[in-house]
This record gives structure tokens, sequence and C-alpha cells, in this order.
């Protein structure tokens, strides 16, 4: 008893749809084929450890639409959970409601269940301590297809143990108010093969809406709308990709690549959405519909630098 | 030579060497990759050569488009970098049961299978680029004899290790997944080691592979 004081962990009741651990990513790896990985919502990531007085790239569990459910065993802990998220605590056969982005003390035998992300996909929860995960390359991030990462390289499995280490003794109190804004409109830059489509295929690029369907994960999203017909080649010579480029696939359907892509491809890119619009558009849940902006390289540096600015303002005002 | 470098969006480097698919473009490609994994420049997060094209990408917290263009623009290409490029001899058994396509191909190439079998032993092949899935390399060039066309149905899954062909090129499958190359063999090496903290790669871009018949009975000692 005395000698197994510090064993916290949790037990995983239900997993979610697609619960993983992440971290900041993994750079270096596109060249053998491994992408970066990493928290989707970049943002979101730093609050969460901010807030948990944690390293800035600790790693969190990163969930989609519908959480996992985590029955905790251990002295107390803080914890808090970051993005647009419904979430309670069961404390002896009571429901707890707590907010998004302030630490929550958590007790022996509750249970945390993260119900649903709200018109959005990913949150995450972050501890006031480590959750005690393998590093593969230099980084926790968990990419289920090449199996690297934490968890041997899988989602959180129902019956799992999570062990926990590093528990803060003194529990943080921070917390902040904020609120994910959502976009419908996402600016890109024009992509290396914008003249293999027509001057109609580009209007209709630029003017029409498309939908976000359910064939959406980490690795992409896959849209519908306007077929984008193609005047020159529908595959080219496969290349490099990197975030957020869109592919037009042979069938005329956009792919917006995310953290987990392949990393190489052959299908020729009409755009790239820039940086700054990448944390809001990895939210956008499948139904929803969006539109194309373009923008020049300036412009875009611009907005990544006051994107930039307003998320360490944000660091900053976290008390 | 670099022919052109642009923007990938605001956080990445294009930089075109050409149109064609040749390894004199590809070594020039590898060359400049390797030197830039030596470099150092302030950013860079991942660089990706291909048949022809090097896409680097970087962090836009610590460079810039503009910044990293004239450095890469200036770099010193030192002549011997290919010092890291290896020739590996990877063992193909080619039983039934892992030929998927080879009853395909005899149609489709109109040669019988022992002298497919012939052809593509004879070669070696060079590795332009790897990647796609986690360490599968793009082998080539085939000897035009064995030029055919992708299946008209990718297989929803292809077997991890199985070695597939399409046009001028040769792949290892690294990992099960989707795919529609002609399957013409297995080998019981792992090509990606996920278990390996470093180099999980056993093939890299530049690198001479040779393929070498194995029996099943071999096959099956070398996965003990």
């Amino acid at each position: 008893m005395k000698k197994n004081m510090n064993k916290n962990y949790f037990e995983v009741l239900r997993p979610g749809i697609n619960s993983t651990f992440q971290d900041n990513g993994r750079n270096n790896f596109y060249h053998i084929g491994i992408p970066f990985s990493g928290a989707m919502d970049n943002r979101n990531f730093l609050l969460a450890n901010t807030i948990s007085n944690n390293e800035i790239n600790n790693p969190v569990v990163e969930f989609a639409y519908q959480g996992p459910k985590l029955k905790y065993t251990g002295e107390n802990i803080s914890i808090n959970v970051t993005g647009d998220v419904n979430f309670k605590i069961i404390r002896k056969n009571k429901n707890l409601e707590f907010s998004c982005y302030e630490n929550i003390i958590l007790e022996n035998n509750d249970c945390l269940d993260i119900l649903s992300t709200n018109r959005s996909v990913y949150g995450y929860l972050s501890i006031g301590g480590t959750f005690e995960v393998d590093y593969y390359l230099n980084s926790c991030s968990t990419n289920t297809k090449a199996k690297i990462g934490a968890n041997s390289g899988e989602k959180l499995k129902k019956g799992q143990i999570i062990h926990l280490k590093n528990i803060k003794k003194i529990l943080p109190k921070n917390k902040i108010e904020y609120l994910n804004s959502k976009i419908e409109n996402i600016r890109i830059i024009k992509g290396p093969h914008f003249d293999y489509f027509s001057k109609d295929a580009i209007d209709s690029f630029f003017s029409d809406e498309f939908n976000v369907t359910k064939l959406s994960d980490r690795m992409g999203i896959r849209l519908k709308g306007p077929k984008i017909s193609n005047i020159k080649n529908t595959n080219i010579k496969s290349e490099g990709l990197v975030k957020g480029v869109i592919q037009i696939t042979a069938d005329g359907d956009p792919i917006i690549m995310l953290s987990d892509h392949g990393t190489i491809g052959g299908y020729p890119k009409i755009g790239v959405v820039i940086s700054a619009d990448y944390d809001k558009l990895v939210q956008i849940p499948p139904g929803s519909k969006i539109k194309f902006k373009e923008i020049n390289l300036k412009d875009a540096e611009t907005i990544f630098k006051l994107y930039e600015m307003e998320t360490q303002n944000l660091i900053s005002n976290i008390k | 030579m670099i022919k052109n470098i642009s923007n990938l969006g605001d956080a990445a480097l294009y930089c075109d060497f050409g149109t064609e698919v040749n390894k004199e473009i590809n070594r020039n490609v590898i060359n400049y990759f390797n030197n830039l994994r030596d470099s150092n420049f302030l950013g860079i997060t991942n660089i990706t050569p291909s048949y022809n094209k090097l896409v680097i990408s970087f962090d836009l917290k610590l460079t810039s488009f503009a910044k990293l263009k004239k450095q890469v623009e200036n770099l010193e290409l030192k002549k011997n970098n290919n010092s890291k490029n290896n020739l590996i001899k990877i063992p193909v058994c080619c039983a039934e049961e892992f030929a998927l396509d080879i009853k395909r191909l005899q149609k489709l190439l109109k040669i019988n299978e022992a002298k497919i079998y012939e052809t593509f032993f004879s070669k070696n092949y060079y590795c332009y680029m790897t990647g796609f899935i986690a360490g599968m390399p793009f082998l080539g060039d085939m000897d035009k004899s064995l030029f055919a066309k992708r299946l008209e149905t990718p297989r929803v899954k292809v077997p991890k290790n199985s070695i597939g062909i399409t046009e001028q090129f040769c792949n290892i499958y690294t990992f099960e997944s989707p795919g529609g190359w002609n399957i013409i063999g297995k080998t019981p090496v792992d090509i990606f080691d996920n278990k390996k903290n470093t180099e999980p790669n056993l093939i890299n871009p530049g690198d001479t592979i040779s393929f070498y018949p194995i029996s099943k009975l071999e096959y099956e000692k070398k996965y003990e």
C-alpha cells in the first residue's frame, strides 16, 4: 500500500471514435514516408498544455467527435479539456458539469466522460502530469497507418490502462476564456498545377460551395461539389506533399491533405491552404459547406504572423 | 541543377529539376537532398525528394519562403555525397500464393512466367524515392518487356512485403495497404522496421537494389 502510493492511472471504459496520443509532431521523416502527424489543431493543443502548466510538447489525448470515458484511480490530479467539447465528471453517482479551458481536480474513482465535440471535430485532454507513453523518432504522436508512436501506434482501446507519472503536487488553477471561431471560407495559395484546369473549372472552384464528406479523417478531407475538370493530365509524376495541399483526383474531386497524409502523391495540386487557416480547417465537421478564396503569399505570411501573435497572446493570458 | 523554385503554399519550397523521369535528374535531386540535410538551414522541417522534384517544408515561425529560397539557391554542393547510398540485396519468393498477378502478366505481356522472372532478376534497380506509406521504395527502371499497366481495379489490401511492378517501376509494399501494382512475389525481409528507432528504412533514395529468388522453404526459414 505505502510503496504503491503513486500508482495513478486511467482505465478506458469507452475509447471513443478516434482517440490517440499526440504531441507537436514528428519532423524530418517525410523522405522515408513518415508524415508529420501531431495534434491536428495546434492552438488547442498548446492551450491544453499551457493550462496544465506542462512543457509545451507534453503528450495529450486527442479525440474526434466522441471522446473517451475514463475511470481515474489515484491521488488528486488536475485535468483540462480544450476545444468545443461537451463533457462531465461522474463523482459518487453525481454528474458534475465543467467548462473547457479550465483546470478541474479529478479525485480517486472519478469518471471523466467526454461526450462529444460541438459542431467541430477535435478536442484535447491534458493532465497536470504526464501520460506514460512510448516515443518513436522523437515524438509520441500516434500514426495508426504506420503503427508507430504511443500505444504501439494504435487508437485507445476499451479496457486498457493508461499510466500517469510526474503528477503535479501543486494543482494548477489556470483558466482562460476562449471561443473557437468557425470558418467557411478557406484561404488558399495557388498550387503548382493551377494551369492543369480549365478556366471554367477554376471559376467554379472559387465560386461554388463544397461539401465536407464523411470520408474525412486525420489523413485528409474529401470534398464533393462541382467536378473540377482537368485539361492536361489527371496524373502527375508522384512528388512531395505538405499539410494543406489540395489535390484534384482523377474523378475531379478535391482532397485536402491533413497531418497524417501520404508523403507523396500523384494528383495535380490546385492550391494549398494557408498555415493560419489550418487549425480551423481541421475542425470543420462532415456535412459542412466550405468555399475557397485565393490570396497571395505576402498576405498569407502577414495573416500567419497575426495568428501566431494571437496564439502567444492567449498563452500569456492564461493564469 | 534546380530549374525553378516556387512556393508550395506559405510554408514550403517546390524545387523543379525537370519533367522527365531518369536517373541523372533524380541523382541531382538526391544530391541536393543530402546536401540540404547537412546544411542546418534554420526552420527546415522536412525535405521530400521525388523523381524530379524536391519539396522543402519549413516552420513559418522561424523562416520564410524568400529567405530559404535564397539559401537554397546559394547552397554550395559538396560533390561526394553519394557515400550514403548502398547496394542492398532483397530475397523474393515467387511461390504461387505470393505471385498474385503473374498469370495476368503472362497474358498482358505475352511472355511466359520463367522469362518474366529471368528478366526481372537480371537487373539492378535504382531507388528514386521512398514514401507514400512509410518506407515504400519506388524503384526503376524495369526492362521494357515488363512494362505493364496497373490493375483496372486496385486491390483493397495488398499483403505486406509484396513486390509490385507497373510501367517502368517496381516497389515493395512495406505495410498492408490498398494498391494497384502487379504483384509478382513477396520478400521475408521487413523493409520498414517500426521497432527500430534509428533508420527504420532499409532502402533509401539513391540506393541500388538487386532482387534474388528464394524457395518457399528458404522464405519460411527467413521468417523464423
